[in-house]
């Protein structure tokens, strides 16, 4: 019972491994949630779940994997021996498999294996066949003999309860409104780090404390300076236009990662390219507007630049005076481009449509070429790429 | 190791509100000795919670409070080769023992010491983003080596270890997977009214009705920078306690009665401040 369920939280994309499987086992031979079903619930969600965005995808493969065990007199559900894995894997696998397993990679592989398994015994199911059954020899067969496992007491009144609290899906907020995936993003940005020594002096300066120390005929003369911080400045440009909606979750990611990894970080929006004025808040697009030259003369030349967009358009938004589709623009966009990226001595184009695709749209051509080559998928290695090219 | 931990029993208590699936995850986390990683808006209670499983176990508490330039070896110990030299200097006779020059760090405290003891790292989230990573081991395996001196130091009894977060970082996965994870919930009304009055039991059934009408609907007020949690509630409580301010204060529609008491304390900005005016202005249009 416990395996299907395990299976279909990592077809939900929960990554519970045999880790958690065994503390689950654990905790349940010590008891912590002997006395009624609610308290089993709580107790596998603390144990298979490791993020609060899973909350909810949990409690929806819980109910699906637990509803066919209700019968009229409750929840009845029985622990598996902890060796249970082991001795499936030594009953249903050839000796030849398990050697194969062990070689891609142990238990991972044996899940799968385990998965393959599990579709076909679903199929042969209806006949009694030979994996599930009252025969416990097979190791099926665990679904109906507990030598040692723990029960689950049956707590009626609770299950009288119209609303069990899985079912109540009080999670659902959660999943997926936070940022998601940063980390591998944060891990690439970092190569973009640049310390340099701010505020009050709490590190030893060994070569100065050496000098000062001999100047001073051998007695220690400590110098400090200040700690190392990351100095780098990056200024975010990121494009809201239409085309860009499909890229919203990922452009967020890159923006929260930016966030926590730089301290000065300053970001406007964009409608498909530069022109002569950005936005600093994407709601309040038509009364918040700040002219693009401001932000030349606000922000130094040691900003290093990041643009963010698809660079999917008309090519005459980006060549012709008037050619964006948004407003009368006197002087063509591809005229800020060139000024933004004079001014600023390090900048990057990062698109979110896979590198892939690039050739088939022209604009994407144009805006390369106007980066001189700039322009970097939005992955962890594109922005790796980037971080290089940035960094130099 | 087993059995040097007393039987897990963390319970709700007169003082600090728990909910059965918090009691269920820190009995988990102490009797398969597994850190627990407690997650949650500011103010629901994770700091506090540590606190009250040490009480409910009857540990000693050592807490480890993280802040951005925190390295994992602090935790640990610290070599001071800086005063190893001076004291040299000086002809000091300490100098010969290198071991009277490590500082000893928090789990090094909770790993020597004689009982079990609960742990607290506080706002994991704070550190940098290897700082997790570089603990694995010691609290897989409850011990780490002194270079200096050349010792293992071993957990005498394995730490009840209680984590919190904040998620301003992603934890990795393989720190993950070592712990039990618990997300706080923010309150419910009924939960709340439990919380308000665990704190202040005189408090008036009246004004704690109508205060708790006020916080829950500002709570709602779409778009507020920083909604105000169990600590900014408790706190303006207290404040509206002392003014012994009538209930119907808070039943006022009127923003410029309402507003002076939940400035400072329930509402932290001045945007807030602006969007709950307007937003209550609308309402009044609209109920009016
Ligand atoms: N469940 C509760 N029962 C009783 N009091 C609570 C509860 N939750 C929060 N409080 C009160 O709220 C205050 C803030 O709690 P605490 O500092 O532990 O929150 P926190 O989650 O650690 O916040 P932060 O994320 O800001 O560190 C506590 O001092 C306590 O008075
Ligand atoms: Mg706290």
């Amino acid at each position: 019972m416990f395996a299907p369920f395990l299976l279909a939280l990592r077809g939900a994309g929960l990554p519970v491994s045999v880790t958690e499987y065994l503390a689950l086992m654990g905790a349940m031979r010590e008891g912590v949630a002997a006395y009624s079903v609610e308290d089993f619930y709580f107790l596998s969600r603390a144990i298979l779940v490791k993020d609060e965005r899973h909350l909810d995808r949990f409690d929806r493969v819980f109910a699906e994997a637990f509803k066919g065990l209700e019968a009229a007199e409750g929840l009845n559900p029985r622990a598996l021996p902890e060796e249970w894995l082991r001795k499936l894997a030594e009953k249903l696998l050839t000796p030849e498999e398990m050697a194969k397993i062990q070689a891609l990679g142990g238990l991972e592989a044996l899940m799968q294996r385990l998965a393959e398994l599990l579709a076909e015994q679903k199929g042969r199911h209806q006949g009694g066949s030979k994996w599930i059954g009252t025969a416990g020899t097979s190791p099926f067969g665990a679904y109906g003999y507990n030598p040692e496992g723990v029960r689950i007491g049956q707590d009626k009144s609770r299950h009288k309860r119209a609303v069990k609290v899985w079912d109540k899906r009080e999670f659902r907020d959660l999943d997926g409104d936070v940022e998601l995936g940063t980390r591998n993003f944060r891990l690439a940005l970092r190569r973009l780090r640049r310390f340099a020594r701010q505020g009050a002096p709490v590190e030893l300066d060994i070569p100065d404390t050496i000098r000062s120390t001999a100047n001073n005929a051998g007695m220690l003369d400590l110098k400090l300076v200040p700690e190392r911080h990351n100095a780098v400045k990056i200024l975010l440009f990121l494009d809201v236009g239409g085309s860009m909606d499909e890229h919203v979750r990922l452009s967020e990611e890159l923006f929260s990662a930016c966030r926590t990894e730089f301290k000065h970080l300053e970001y406007f929006y964009f409608h498909n390219f530069t022109y002569e004025r950005v936005w600093k808040e994407n709601r309040r697009r038509h009364d918040r507007v700040v002219p693009t030259e401001e932000v030349l003369r606000t922000y130094g030349p040691d900003y290093r630049l990041i643009f963010v967009g698809d660079a999917a358009m008309s090519p005459y938004e980006i060549l012709m005076p008037g050619g964006s589709v948004e407003h009368w623009n006197e002087e063509p966009g591809r005229a800020w481009l060139d000024r933004l990226t004079t001014h600023y001595r390090r900048s990057a184009w990062l698109n979110p449509t896979p590198e892939g695709g690039w050739a088939h749209t022209q604009s994407i051509g144009v805006v390369r070429q106007l980066m001189a080559g700039r322009m970097f998928p939005l992955t962890p290695d594109g922005i790796e790429a980037m971080t290089r090219e940035l960094g130099r | 190791m087993i059995g040097d931990l007393p039987v897990a029993a963390f319970t709700s208590t007169e003082t600090y509100i728990a909910s059965r699936d918090l009691e269920v995850a820190v009995n988990a986390a102490v009797s398969l000795q597994r850190p627990l990683l407690v997650k949650g808006e500011p103010g629901t209670g994770k700091t506090m919670l540590a606190h009250e499983v040490a009480a409910a176990l009857g540990l000693p508490l050592i807490e480890w409070h993280i802040k951005s330039t925190t390295k994992a070896q602090q935790g640990l110990y610290e070599y001071d080769a800086v005063s190893r030299l001076r004291d040299g200097q000086l002809g000091d006779p300490r100098v010969h023992d290198i071991s009277n020059y490590i500082v000893r760090g928090k789990l090094w405290d909770a790993f020597e010491a004689d009982a079990p003891v609960v742990v607290l790292i506080d706002e994991i989230d704070k550190a940098d983003i290897e700082f997790p990573n570089d603990l694995l081991l010691e609290l897989d395996r409850m011990q780490f080596f002194v270079y200096e001196t050349r010792k293992t130091v071993t957990a005498k009894h394995r730490p009840v270890v209680i984590i919190t977060s904040n998620n301003e970082k992603e934890l990795p996965d393989a720190f993950l997977r070592r712990c039990f994870f618990h997300y706080i919930r923010f309150p419910d009304r009924p939960t709340m009214e439990r919380i308000v009055a665990a704190h202040y039991p005189d408090l008036r059934s009246d004004l704690a009705r109508e205060a708790l009408n006020v916080f829950f609907q500002i709570r709602d007020v779409p778009g507020l920078k920083k909604k105000p949690a169990t600590s900014e509630l408790l706190d303006w409580l207290k404040l509206l306690m002392v003014d012994d301010l009538p209930a119907e204060v808070l039943r006022s529609k009127d923003t410029h009665v309402v507003i002076p008491p939940l400035h400072g304390a329930l509402l932290k900005n001045e945007q807030d401040v602006h969007l709950f005016e307007r937003i209550a202005f609308l309402a009044r249009r609209g109920g009016g």
